[in-house]
């Protein structure tokens, strides 16, 4: 399990250490030997970091990295790999959640805090309840509160519970939830336009704000539940739903799901975290909606200059509107000068990031648009061609690009008198670029 | 504000802190505690605190409780006497009203490491075991672990491991969790005792905590259930329909040990079963998920798909599009999805493979782009259709005169050729081109040998290896080997009409140096080459068994066993998969199931055939023995080796019999069965063992081994290198198993005109991988006419190449005069172990399942012996009857051999009464070997 737990600033100083076990220390100078190992191996190494997981002397060392704080865990054993990573993201959740950004600043300020915070959330390596939730609930920053009986005992039964996520009596005046299906639309295209990879990575964000313990189901157009439905219900249905449903290829859900419900019945029941969280993730690969097309034509004119021509075409409903459109053309590193026009937004050359970078605003649905670019070139020896990074693409359009509807979000409070009816819900569909690069 | 504590730490001194901790003032005290520990974080040395410290330990504010817990457990074992005064606290706090410090205090009391204290802490913990409130009893579980690892002697004496099983039938699940995470660890370094008792009791309760449980719980259990073996392939259903719910768990760590516990219990399901195709099926999805989590994960995920495609190519076959790397993929991420591109590309892919891979050669960063170029080669190999495009694509990338690029290709075009020779080699012109800029060791050799391989077709081959050769002092020796080999080979085709005199006479120094023989180095330097394998870097089969059952553990990471990077105990216990065991007819034993892991899978040897044949043994060190091997006196040697000859020898005769004994139950049956038989009556199965069996049997066998004086047959000493061939040394010799091991007994016979001194062997790469076990034992000079023995033990440790014939081993010996190269034939029964006794209904099970292609027929003409006679034999050799049956006066004896390299060979032995021919059927999933077998079979009947 995980020996010890170090963060670091980017300078390689220790802001933070706690050690779980003796093996990590064994020997003279003791722990303080692993501390250096990584700061002298990875902080300080010149080369570009080969792995996040790295060996020295036969001690394995995890890092992550936010901002400039290095994250790393330090073991002797057999770990289970993915555990440990699983384990810093979420440790970084939890000091997100308690005081903001991970930053040298923050940490030093709450280092009395993230202590207690280790010492709750692994217990000898191994991780233990990490829910904010749970851990807000005892782990405050108001030094000792004077708990009564009940409350110590509610603490300790929500903490090791079944619903370790959430704490019983919260109450409401307005039973309200808010729905986010939140995509990222990915995709890797050739220059002629054929579709090498595209995928569509989508998030169901919920927010809660339900009284007492609720019991949700979440329905959405998948398209096994509504073959399912269709198959005992009216067949003219079927047609028509058919064609809205969805293929999803995968998905995964936070603790809250009941999994072998949804194993066996394709049916997606739980009872929430307060506040916000995530639902579900899931991935789909077929019938996606790529939103935007982008057509480049690069020619090389002579050795040194190079014509660069980006048309993009939206395409969706003319009534939707896409928003904070940037397309960013790579140049050479021996660009010496650019000339750019553009019929829409700005364009600008960035020469510290050796490329020109396209904004737009706005943009609707079936239009098109397009950019040229001259690029002059520095005559150079260097026998090695350019390497042509491709063309990528940044934009939020108000639509799920895998076509996901929400269907319903039905809530169930048998305790207390409020019905499905009385809840307030929003759903709200952003789709984003994720990867989304064409090949020039 | 805090930041302050931070700078002011590094200055404030030790005086100061004291006073403050001292202070009547609730606040400062706790300001002097955060100060104290700021300075142990940027480790400052501030142990001279400890009495302050400690003192302001009994407090009702948590907060500051939690902080001094914080230094106690960082000082406690530099001031052993002082945290004794902590002690009364540990124990008044473990009786308090409140879980929450209850549980702090058996926490924290675990991390204190000095042992007067751990005598204290034995009373708290037994009661917070049992206490009310689980949280407590949660903490209290990982606490006995803790306890477990200062002084392991104590949790036993103590009865703790008895409190922590019954935890694991606790209300709450995750104090459930807690325990199994705690046995489990525990257990580690206890490989023997079955402290889980996972049975199917246990079983279902953690299947049903696995339910409700946290995240992190989930992955303890998962992790635990991959450590046990369902006793069939019903049970092993039965788990697998309850852990696959967990394959859409958020937690990438919780997915990956599910998909440890599928892959392993899988090995248990019937391949015609709906539910194992179900089970594929549903096994993609979830790991291409993973694909979307964060890099570093994405980065485990991968390592891990690398061995599941390995193992299970058909799961991920129609995935190739995830692994296409992404132009913002940190590097470890695109050079691990090259792996597995290369893994899965076939012919239905194969043009996107070639288009992404021409697209990655192009980047910027080194290694990626040399692994792309080499996985070009790759697709070639495998994939014979795409051969010529394959080659179309590297000459573009020459083309680029980038120069690392071309060396790439370069050498990857020479593995082409030696794939598909004779096909490409307009391209050589091209090559021809490039000679100048190559730089790189591996690059030249390869040039080299393309040069050399088509001389007869390069107009001006001579004066190209000779503008090689103008640099040999420098070469690295990959390259002055591969110029050897290559001036020779060029030299052994035309020396009579070489019209370049300096060529003709640095052939002859490479000659002289290579041998004497003109006609042996032509047929060293011209043999035929092996075949160029289709797989690359496969891992080996039984380490991949391993890894596969540490799935998501850093061994996995590693591809590496845990032994390899873990100190102590821990984890040096192999893990094996499970073998297939129907329900229907369950295994006797429990551990039968372990004892022939792998079986059902038997993976056929994983040959790499790069490099070359001859370049090993011209590689052999030419210093003396004395530099690797530490120098150990004559007589001590010598006294060690007798002793160990001897109880060699001791162990050879008894051991047969001995083991024989202990199996007596299953070996009896022949006898049994023989006998009802011999009277007509009942029809005697395979599978059925007569109730009487048992005690004829051990009689039978006792008999048997003690008549079986002779162990393990012996071929008779060949001479392998004649004194003509060798400056006067003459070599002979044999091979024989004793006690287990591998011997290679040599007579070397002084025939020169001067003494000998300095003896040392090697062996070119092997089918079998043979190696010495240590250095040639020649301690003192060999004089002349003198002849010694000597008795090389040898491992099968060594570097793998397939050889023609299979069990052909090369062989090179070096002493003060020169260095001598000769081949010799083992008999494979060499490498029959001792432990090839299969069970029987493994066997049944086995032999179904290897196809009847992989079947041959042998016939073994005018032999006299009788079926037991014959079955004694054979066993001296560790070829085991499993079982015997007489159908119409014919005795058929059914047999298991494995190799040393975890093959097993199933033989049908057909001995007929009327006729002198014995009949034999072999079945293997290497059915390379049978032709072998056969051969020993023969050999060991005659003998």
């Amino acid at each position: 399990m995980i020996g010890g737990l170090f963060i670091y600033n980017h300078k390689g100083e220790v802001l933070i250490s706690r050690v779980y076990r003796d093996d990590i220390g064994k020997g003279r100078g003791g722990w303080r030997n692993a501390v250096d190992a990584f700061r002298v191996n990875v902080i300080h190494a010149r080369q570009q970091v080969r792995s996040p997981v790295t060996n020295i002397a036969r001690t394995s060392f995890f890092h992550v990295k936010r901002s400039n704080i290095w994250l790393a865990a330090v073991t002797k054993q057999n770990v289970n790999a993915a555990m440990v990573f699983e384990f810093l993201y979420k440790m970084c959740d939890v000091m997100t959640a308690y005081f903001g950004k991970i930053s040298e600043e923050n940490i030093k300020n709450n280092f009395v805090l993230i202590y207690e915070l280790l010492d709750e959330i692994l217990d000898f390596g191994y991780p233990q309840n990490s829910e904010t939730g749970a851990l807000k609930t005892f782990i405050t920053q108001q030094g000792i509160k004077s708990q009564t009986k009940e409350e110590q005992s509610q603490i300790t039964s929500q903490v090791t519970g079944q619903i370790g996520w959430r704490r019983e009596g919260i109450k409401y005046r307005r039973n309200e939830l808010f729905l986010d299906v939140l995509e990222s639309v990915n995709l890797l295209m050739s220059p002629q336009g054929q579709v090498l990879s595209a995928h569509v990575s989508g998030r169901v964000v919920m927010k809660s704000y339900l009284s007492g313990m609720p019991e949700c189901k979440f329905g959405m157009n998948d398209k096994i539940v509504i073959d399912k439905q269709g198959k005992a219900g009216a067949s003219d249905e079927a047609g028509k739903s058919g064609k809205q449903s969805i293929a999803i290829d995968d998905c995964t859900f936070h603790q809250c799901v009941r999994l072998s419900k949804f194993d066996s019945e394709r049916s997606i029941s739980f009872i929430p975290p307060d506040g916000e969280y995530e639902l579900m993730r899931y991935r789909t690969t077929k019938d996606i909606i790529l939103p935007f097309r982008v057509i480049p034509l690069v020619r090389e004119v002579g050795r040194t200059k190079l014509e660069v021509k980006v048309v993009i075409k939206s395409n969706f409903k003319p009534s939707l509107l896409a928003q904070k459109i940037e397309v960013r053309i790579p140049t050479p590193l021996n660009t010496s000068g650019v000339q750019v026009i553009c019929m829409k937004g700005k364009a600008k050359y960035k020469a510290s990031e050796n490329a020109i970078v396209w904004k737009i605003k706005r943009m609707a649905g079936m239009k098109e648009s397009q950019i040229s670019a001259e690029i002059e070139l520095l005559p150079t020896n260097d026998k090695k061609k350019w390497a042509r990074p491709p063309i990528s693409m940044n934009f939020e359009v108000p639509f799920a690009p895998s076509g996901l509807k929400v269907r319903y979000l039905k809530v169930f409070e048998s305790k207390l008198n409020y019905s499905d009816h009385d809840v307030i819900k929003w759903v709200r569909y952003i789709g984003r670029s994720g990867i989304y690069e064409t090949r020039c | 504000e805090t930041n302050k504590l931070y700078c002011t730490s590094v200055k404030c001194c030790i005086f100061e802190l004291k006073a403050e901790l001292n202070s009547d003032k609730k606040e400062k005290k706790k300001e002097a505690v955060k100060k104290v520990i700021a300075s142990m974080t940027v480790g400052k040395d501030v142990s001279a605190l400890f009495p302050d410290v400690v003192n302001c330990m009994q407090t009702d504010n948590l907060e500051l409780k939690k902080l001094v817990y914080l230094y106690l457990m960082n000082y406690a074992k530099s001031q052993p006497d002082m945290a004794i005064m902590a002690v009364n606290t540990f124990v008044k706090d473990c009786e308090d009203p409140n879980p929450l410090i209850r549980a702090l205090a058996v926490r924290t009391m675990g991390c204190i490491r000095v042992d007067k204290i751990t005598e204290y802490l034995c009373e708290p913990l037994r009661k917070c075991l049992k206490d009310e409130d689980p949280y407590v009893r949660k903490t209290a579980a990982v606490c006995v672990a803790k306890l477990h690892d200062i002084n392991a002697q104590l949790v036993e004496d103590q009865g703790f491991l008895d409190t922590l099983k019954d935890l694991i039938s606790d209300s709450n699940p995750m104090v459930v969790a807690n325990a199994v995470a705690a046995l489990s660890e525990i257990s580690e370094s206890h490989p023997n005792c079955n402290l889980l008792d996972l049975n199917p009791q246990s079983i279902n309760k953690l299947l049903t905590a696995l339910n409700e449980c946290t995240e992190w719980g989930q992955i303890f259990i998962l992790d635990c259930l991959a450590n046990y073996t369902p006793r069939d392939d019903r049970e092993s259903q039965s788990i697998c329909e309850r852990v696959t719910p967990r394959l859409s768990h958020a937690n990438s760590a919780v997915v990956l040990s599910a998909v440890k516990v599928l892959m392993k219990f899988m090995e248990m399901l019937p391949k015609d079963l709906d539910y194992y195709g179900t089970l594929l099926k549903k096994l993609a999805p979830p790991l291409v998920t993973l694909l979307s989590a964060e890099p570093e994960l994405q980065y485990v995920a991968l390592r891990n798909i690398n061995l599941i495609v390995q193992k299970r190519p058909e799961i991920l076959k129609h995935e190739m599009k995830v692994f296409f790397v992404k132009y913002n993929d940190p590097i470890y991420v695109k050079l691990e999805k090259l792996d597995i591109m290369i893994r899965l590309a076939s012919q239905a892919n194969i043009a996107q493979v070639l288009a992404e891979l021409k697209e990655y050669a192009t980047e910027v960063d080194v290694d990626f782009v040399r692994k792309a170029v080499r996985a070009i080669g790759r697709c070639a190999i495998k994939v014979e259709q795409s051969a010529e495009r394959c080659v179309s694509t590297l000459l573009d990338l020459i083309q680029t005169k980038v120069n690392y690029v071309v060396q790439e290709a370069i050498v990857v075009i020479k593995d082409i050729f030696r794939k598909y020779p004779n096909k490409y080699e307009s391209v050589i012109a091209t090559l021809c081109e490039n000679l100048d800029s190559l730089d790189e060791p591996e690059a030249r050799a390869a040039m080299i040998w393309i040069v050399g391989e088509y001389a007869e077709r390069i107009d001006n081959a001579d004066e190209l290896l000779e503008s090689f050769l103008e640099g040999f002092h420098d070469e690295s020796t990959q390259v002055t080997t591969q110029q050897n080999t290559q001036v020779l080979h060029k030299h052994t085709q035309n020396t009579p009409d070489s019209d370049n005199p300096d060529l003709r006479d640095r052939g002859y120094i490479y000659w002289r140096l290579l041998s004497t023989d003109p006609v042996a180095a032509k047929e060293v330097v011209l043999a035929e080459k092996p075949l160029i394998s289709e797989e690359t870097d496969l891992i080996e089969p039984t380490l991949l068994e391993e890894l596969i059952c540490h799935i998501g553990s850093l061994a996995s990471v590693y591809h590496k066993p845990p032994n390899a990077f873990v100190e102590g105990s821990r984890g040096v216990q192999h893990k094996r998969l499970p073998a297939r065991t129907a329900s229907g007819e369950s295994a006797e034993s429990p551990d039968a199931g372990q004892s022939v892991g792998g079986v059902s899978d038997a993976p056929p040897a994983v040959i790499p055939s790069q490099g070359d044949l001859l370049g090993d043994l011209l590689n052999l060190d030419l210093a003396p023995p004395s530099a690797s091997v530490p120098v150990v006196p004559a007589s001590m040697q010598m006294g060690v080796d007798l002793l160990g000859g001897g109880l060699d020898s001791l162990v050879g005769l008894h051991r047969p019999s001995g083991s024989q004994y202990l199996s007596g139950d299953i070996g009896g049956s022949p006898i049994a069965v023989g006998l009802a038989g011999g009277t007509g009556g009942m029809p005697a199965g395979l599978g059925g063992t007569p109730a009487m069996g048992g005690g004829l049997g051990d009689l039978f066998d006792l008999g048997g081994g003690v008549g079986m004086a002779t162990g393990s047959y012996v071929p008779p000493k060949a001479v392998w290198l004649p004194a003509m061939k060798a400056k006067g040394l003459e070599i002979s010799g044999t091979f024989a198993r004793r006690g287990g091991g591998i011997h290679m007994d040599l007579s070397l016979t002084n025939n020169a005109m001067s003494i000998m001194t300095d003896f040392a062997i090697q062996f070119n790469r092997n089918s079998f991988g043979l190696a010495p076990a240590g250095p040639l034992q020649v301690l003192t000079p060999l004089a002349q006419n003198q002849t010694i023995d000597v008795s090389l033990p040898l491992n099968t440790n060594g570097p793998i190449m397939k050889m023609e014939p299979l069990n052909n081993l090369q062989v090179a010996v070096k002493n003060n005069i020169d260095v001598f190269y000769f081949s010799c034939q083992y008999p494979i029964s060499l490498l029959f172990v001792e432990d090839g006794k299969m069970d029987r209904q493994v066997f049944l099970a086995t032999w179904k399942d290897i196809p009847s292609e992989n079947e041959t027929q042998y016939q073994i003409k005018d032999f006299h012996l009788n079926s037991d006679a014959a079955s004694t034999k054979l066993q001296g050799s560790n070829v085991f009857t499993v079982a015997k049956r007489t159908v119409d006066a014919q005795d058929l004896l059914y047999q298991s051999i494995k190799l040393t390299n975890g093959i097993w060979a199933l033989a049908e032995l057909r001995i007929q009464s009327i006729t002198p021919n014995y009949m034999l059927a072999l079945k293997c999933r290497a059915p390379e070997v049978s032709q072998y077998i056969c051969q020993c079979y023969e050999l060991l009947l005659r003998n």
